[in-house]
């Protein structure tokens, strides 16, 4: 059923970007899992065709961009004959929150998942004001 | 005489079309979240082998299983939950942590030199076509 059909699909993005993109490839978004602990909100994108010399990660103000590329390989001398995923590029970007130490955030890349790490900055450490007797 | 306007017969056909059109477009979205097939593959195809391409991130090749029978390529495989103390999620639209899929070929696939590479989170199989399935060329004599 239709329906199906459309699961299998990679999400293309639902706003048009108003920068341009010089490679003709298409653009999907990846899909992500965002979770927090107590020191860090970590970030795991699936990202299948991308390794670390193809993924670029920029922080430009608060605005978290990764951006993995994917090139289409054709198997020699092989016809595709039936296609259900799509091969393209990967973008998404997330706004951050001031509490997070930018100079501390970590990535890897492993089987196709980008896992960024954002480490929380330090909270104001809490204070104790002793009370004297007076 | 019975006169068909082939014409007419032509906008009625366009008509049924129209009409499952909008079934199929009240339908969806009834059928269960669970019914879909993952992951979506792409099939390569020449003489001698086909190659099955499938995009599944962030599994292990320790945790996925290739069964092959006959014309069937079966696929399966888990990925390991994180499991964190204290977490919270704001999001989760990884894919599930399992699947499994059968994918039929139009030919005998030769089981034992079956091959498969997983790189970059994609998963490509190859599937040699049976040596007793080859089509065979046929002299014709005088």
């Amino acid at each position: 059923m239709a329906n199906k059909e459309k699961s299998l699909q990679k999400r293309e993005p639902e706003t048009v970007s108003t920068v341009e993109r010089t490679r003709s490839q298409k653009v999907f978004v990846p899909l992500v899992d965002i979770r927090e602990t107590d020191n860090a909100i970590v970030l795991t994108a699936d990202m299948p065709g991308v390794d670390e010399k193809s993924v670029d990660i920029t922080l430009e103000k608060n605005v978290l961009t990764i951006d993995g590329r994917v090139d289409m390989v054709t198997p020699d001398g092989h016809q595709l004959s039936y296609m259900e995923y799509e091969t393209g590029d990967f973008q998404r970007a997330f706004t951050l929150s001031d509490e997070i130490n930018r100079e501390g955030i970590e990535a890897q890349v492993k089987d196709g998942v980008l896992q960024v790490t954002l480490p929380k900055a330090e909270p104001a450490k809490a204070r104790r004001i002793d009370i004297k007797v007076g | 005489m019975l006169l068909v306007d082939p014409f007419r017969a032509l906008e009625v056909e366009r008509e049924f079309d129209r009409v499952q059109r909008e079934m199929n477009r009240f339908l969806r979205g009834t059928q269960p979240a669970t019914a879909y097939r993952y992951p979506a593959v792409n099939i390569w195809t020449r003489d001698e082998d086909a190659l099955v391409t499938a995009e599944l991130p962030g599994y292990s090749i320790d945790d996925m299983e290739i069964s092959v029978h006959n014309k069937s390529l079966t696929i399966s495989g888990k990925r390991r939950p994180v499991k964190e103390e204290n977490v919270t999620v704001h999001r989760n639209e990884r894919k599930p942590d399992e699947f499994q899929r059968t994918v039929l070929m139009p030919f005998a696939i030769d089981a034992e030199k079956v091959t498969a590479r997983y790189e970059k989170g994609i998963l490509t199989i190859t599937l040699p076509r049976l040596e007793a399935d080859k089509p065979k060329k046929i002299e014709i004599r005088a």
